[in-house]
Parts: structure tokens; sequence; C-alpha cells
């Protein structure tokens, strides 16, 4: 899955981190460092994360139905 | 109903510049109704991804650089042109021409193409193995592998604040490393010399080999590189050198094309409708994020250009809407600027354009104790706010510098200073400092395009061009 934190919105509250600890993270008091992929196991705990945000700063990302095109490109880009 | 509102829903709307902006863009549209052909072009082989983790977690070896690909919000349904830039625009033909010598037709396009990262002026010593620019994936995931193999030394060319964040994880993975800054403190262009010598104070507490008021004069290496020669005689024995002297436009491609395009940007107004060279609002061609030079109603008299995520985001919104609505719908984009850092432990946070301002004055909390907001107020009005380890106390100074509140604000919170002292803000003169701003106020406009062959920010300043050069060494303060 993927998600995206807006940090302009952030307040660094820091719900997130109680509710997925392997995906958010402060680096430092109040700097908070996120996973944008994080494994699909994790889904459970990631909405836990999206709904305890005070400022909804937490989206999650469509099905990663990355269209063709793209994943050709990605493919190119590795070799 | 006229043929062009039947058609603003339909067509092909070409996207040139396949990053942040351009997706946000292409999202807009459709959730705006646009239904017609869609198509993103970008010189990138990889699908949008994030930028900001770059020189941070990614570095740190925290986040697998490939993690960093955005998450898609809406089925935008594009034909995607990865990995061919854009090379021309034939503008009363109505196509964009490509590497690859194909060319794409449109009826509406949106110029993304951002920014790259300016390089080291040598050629050749820029091509020595260790010498890293930070802007794209692959910057940064070879800069990775180095940084992993444990250097004996990094030398960070540039105190902005891509060159301050590379040292706080070059710190954080315990190695050595050296920042050269021809400005007195480091972010000096971003935060003034007051702000920056806080992070002066902070990068050496944390071990940086921080040295202001000099220059790399060389690099040095037999391929690979070995030792950098310093304006005031130094030599340092280096192995991985990082290039962070700020950001160039990427408008080359717009050359001869008939816009207002220069090496400080795309001109629009506020409703991000690009200008033509001579001065005519052109309906069908718009710009968003770092590459555009707009009207802010806050900062008026100047066009500004702002490099950050949320101007990128904000403005690619507007500039969709804009696209497909009639005109007494449009919108100004007005967001006021604002950005995040996170270094040595501390986040930054800033709302406004700091670099108009003339002074400041801490109204929160305490900087020993790094946590505070301090204020910049220029021509009598509250023009930025900057928050380190503060974040949540920015919306009330946002609303104040919306309001156009005067300077000083009212000292009235729990934890306002006793006495307040209010500072110079010390922004350097224009082109002093070694890295360039991420925000900065670019002149009026719309003007006659300045030829890129001759990137001046502000031809009036003898000084400037000169200085462009990150090698000329630091002189008597010109003020």
């Amino acid at each position: 899955m993927r998600i995206l934190v807006d940090l302009i919105r952030c307040q660094s509250y820091g719900q997130c981190i109680y509710a997925a600890p392997s995906v958010f993270r402060f680096n430092g008091e109040q700097s908070l460092e996120f996973d944008y992929a994080p494994d699909d196991a994790l889904r459970d705990q990631v909405e836990r994360a999206v709904a305890a945000c005070p400022v909804q700063a937490i989206r999650i990302g469509l099905p990663d139905a990355t269209p063709t095109e793209e994943r050709r490109a990605d493919a190119r880009g590795k070799a | 109903m006229s043929r062009s509102m039947a058609a603003a829903n339909d067509g092909r709307i070409v996207i040139v510049g396949a990053s942040l902006a351009g997706l946000r863009a292409a999202e807009a549209l459709r959730l705006e109704g646009f239904t017609g052909s869609l198509t993103l072009i970008g010189d990138e082989l990889y699908p949008p991804y994030d930028r900001p983790p770059l020189s941070k977690t990614v570095l740190s070896g925290w986040l697998p650089v490939e993690h960093t690909t955005l998450p898609r919000f809406v089925d935008i349904d594009a034909e995607w042109r990865l990995g061919v830039p854009a090379t021309g625009l034939d503008l009363g033909g109505r196509r964009v021409r490509l590497a690859d010598g194909q060319e794409v037709e449109f009826d509406r396009l949106l110029i993304t193409t951002g920014t790259r990262a300016r390089q080291w002026p040598n050629a050749d010593e820029a091509a020595l193995d260790g010498v890293f620019t930070v802007r794209t994936r692959d910057d940064a995931a070879r800069l990775r592998e180095r940084l992993a193999a444990a250097p004996a030394r990094v030398l960070i060319v540039g105190g902005g604040f891509i060159g301050s964040e590379v040292a706080s994880v070059c710190r954080e993975l315990g190695l050595p490393v050296t920042l050269i800054e021809r400005s007195g403190v480091p972010l000096d262009n971003a935060l003034g010399a007051t702000a920056g010598g806080a992070a002066a104070r902070m990068q050496r507490h944390y071990g940086v080999d921080l040295r202001t008021g000099v220059t790399v004069m060389a690099m040095e290496g037999d391929g690979r590189l070995r030792r950098a020669h310093l304006s005031d005689g130094d030599v340092l024995d280096v192995d991985v050198a990082v290039v962070a002297l700020g950001a160039v436009r990427n408008t080359e491609w717009l050359r001869g094309a008939g816009l207002a395009a220069d090496a400080r940007g795309v001109v629009c107004d506020a409703s991000c409708r690009v200008f033509s060279a001579e001065g005519v609002v052109l309906d069908d061609v718009f710009v968003a994020g770092d590459v555009a030079r707009w009207p802010h109603p806050l900062f008026e008299g100047q066009l500004i250009a702002v490099e950050h995520w949320d101007n990128a985001v904000n403005q690619a919104a507007v500039a969709a809407h804009n696209m497909v609505r009639p005109p007494s719908e449009r919108r100004a984009h007005k967001a006021l600027p604002a950005f995040w850092s996170n270094q040595f432990g501390l986040n930054i946070k800033s709302v406004g354009l700091p670099s108009i301002a003339d002074e400041l004055v801490v109204t929160q909390g305490s900087p020993p104790e790094l946590r505070f907001v301090a204020v910049y107020g220029g021509a009598g009005r509250i023009v930025a706010a900057v928050a380190v380890n503060a974040p949540l106390w920015l919306d009330y100074y946002q609303a104040l510098i919306a309001a156009r509140a005067p300077f000083p604000p009212p000292f009235d919170a729990a934890d306002a200073p006793v006495e307040p002292i209010i500072r110079p803000a010390g922004f350097p003169p224009r082109g002093h400092a070694t890295h360039s701003p991420t925000a900065v106020a670019t002149g009026p406009g719309p003007t006659s395009p300045v030829p890129l062959e001759q990137p001046q920010l502000r031809p009036a300043a003898p000084t400037v061009a000169e200085l462009q050069d990150p090698r000329v060494p630091p002189r008597p303060h010109p003020l």
C-alpha cells in the first residue's frame, strides 16, 4: 500500500506513531518520518493512524494499480 | 455556450513535467470533470516520486528509495511518456517536441518542468567519482550507497536546506562531515543571519566541521575524488562531496517558444496562465510548481518563485481548476508559501516569505531551549513566521500574515518572552550565499525575458553574476 503524510499540515501530535510504530516515527522530538509504502499486512494499523490524526494529514493511496506503462518504465529504470 | 466552454472538459491536455505538481494537476483535472485525453511527459524513467525524503530518510538508509513513489488518489487514466524530455514547444502548431523526435499535440498545455540541481561549475571536477548532487531518486540511491560504505570524510558545498539536511544525516550515521558556506552562517538565504546563527551552533554541537566565509576553489582526484582546495588555503582529504548549491529552473526547452520564460522561471498571472514574451496572457498555456513566477497578492510589486512541496501541490490544483472552468470561475493562487525541514533532530517550519523581511522577533518559546517561534517583519507588517519544534503554533501566525497584521505582533502568548528583542533578520545580499534561496521575490513582471545565456537574478547588481560561481571567495560585506 502507498500512503502520504502532508507534513505542512502535520503538527507532530504523534498519534500515528502509537497506531503504527513501524510505519511512523519521530526523529528527535517533533520531526515525523514515515514509510510511503508500508506492507499490506499493516493496513489495519495504518487505517487506525489515519483515523487518529488530529489534523487529518495522512492519506492512503488507491490500491497499487500502477498503470502498465509506468511498470515498464520502472523496470527500465532498474535495469 | 461558446465552443471553448463546451470543450472545457474535453480535448487534449498535455502536462510537461511528471513529478509532484504534474501528478497532482492530473488528478485535479479528473476531479474537476475533465474527460478528454491526458498525457504526462517526464524526463525521468520513474513514475512520480516524492523528493523530500531523498535528503533525509533515504540517505540515512531507513527508507528504501523505491518506497518514495507517490500514492495515487485518483485514477487519472493518462498516457505516460516517461524517460523522454521535452525539447521544444511549437506554440502556433500546438505541439510539444520530445528528445526522441516525436511530437505530442495539445489543445491546452500545463508546464510543470520544475528545477534540477545546480551542478559544480567545473565539469571535469563534477565528473569525479564521489561528487554528488541530491535531486533525483538515482542521485539519492547512489549517494546512499556511498555513505553506507563509511567514507572517511564527506564534504558538503553549500549550507542551504539540502546541504544542512545531508550534514545532519551524515552525523546521524557517525560520518565525519565538513560543510563549506560562503555566507557567514548556514541557511542564510532561507532564514537570515540571526536564525542561521542558531543553525550554525546546532551544526557544531552535533559535530559538523562547519566552515563559513570560505569557498571550495577546486576538487582534485585521479578519477576518484581525493581532495578539496579551499579559498583560505586549506586542503581537505575527502572521498565524497555533495554539491548543494540550489536549483536551476528547467526552462531551456522553452527557448524561442514565445513565452515569458527565462532562467528565473515561467511568468504567469495569479490564475497560472502563462504570459507570452510580448506580455499577452495565454488562455491555453498554464504553469505550476517550482518553475512558475507569479504575482502573489501579499507580496505586491514582485513576482515570486517558490520551490516548496506545498506550493507544487496547491498551485497545481489552482491551475487544473482554471484550465477547465469558465473565466468567471477562475481562482487566484494565493496560498502562502510554507515549508518544513528536519535536521539535527529539529523540526523547522516556515510560513510566508522570510527573505523579504528586515527584522525578526521571538514571540514564543526560547531559542536556547530549542522550541520557539520567530516572527519576521518587513515594511512594518508581518511577512513570515518560522517555528522550531513548535509546529502547532504556526496556524495563528499564518492568519496574521494573511491579514497583513502590523509588526511586531502582540506578545500575549503564555510563553512569550518577558522582554521581546527585535533583531535584524540579516538576509545576505542576493547571490552572496553559496546556496540559492528556495522561495524568492524575483522582481516585477511581466517583463521581457532575460536571455537564457545570461541568467541573472537582478541584472542591475554587478556582483551577482560573478557570485553565481560558487568558487568566488567571500569579500567584505557590500552593505
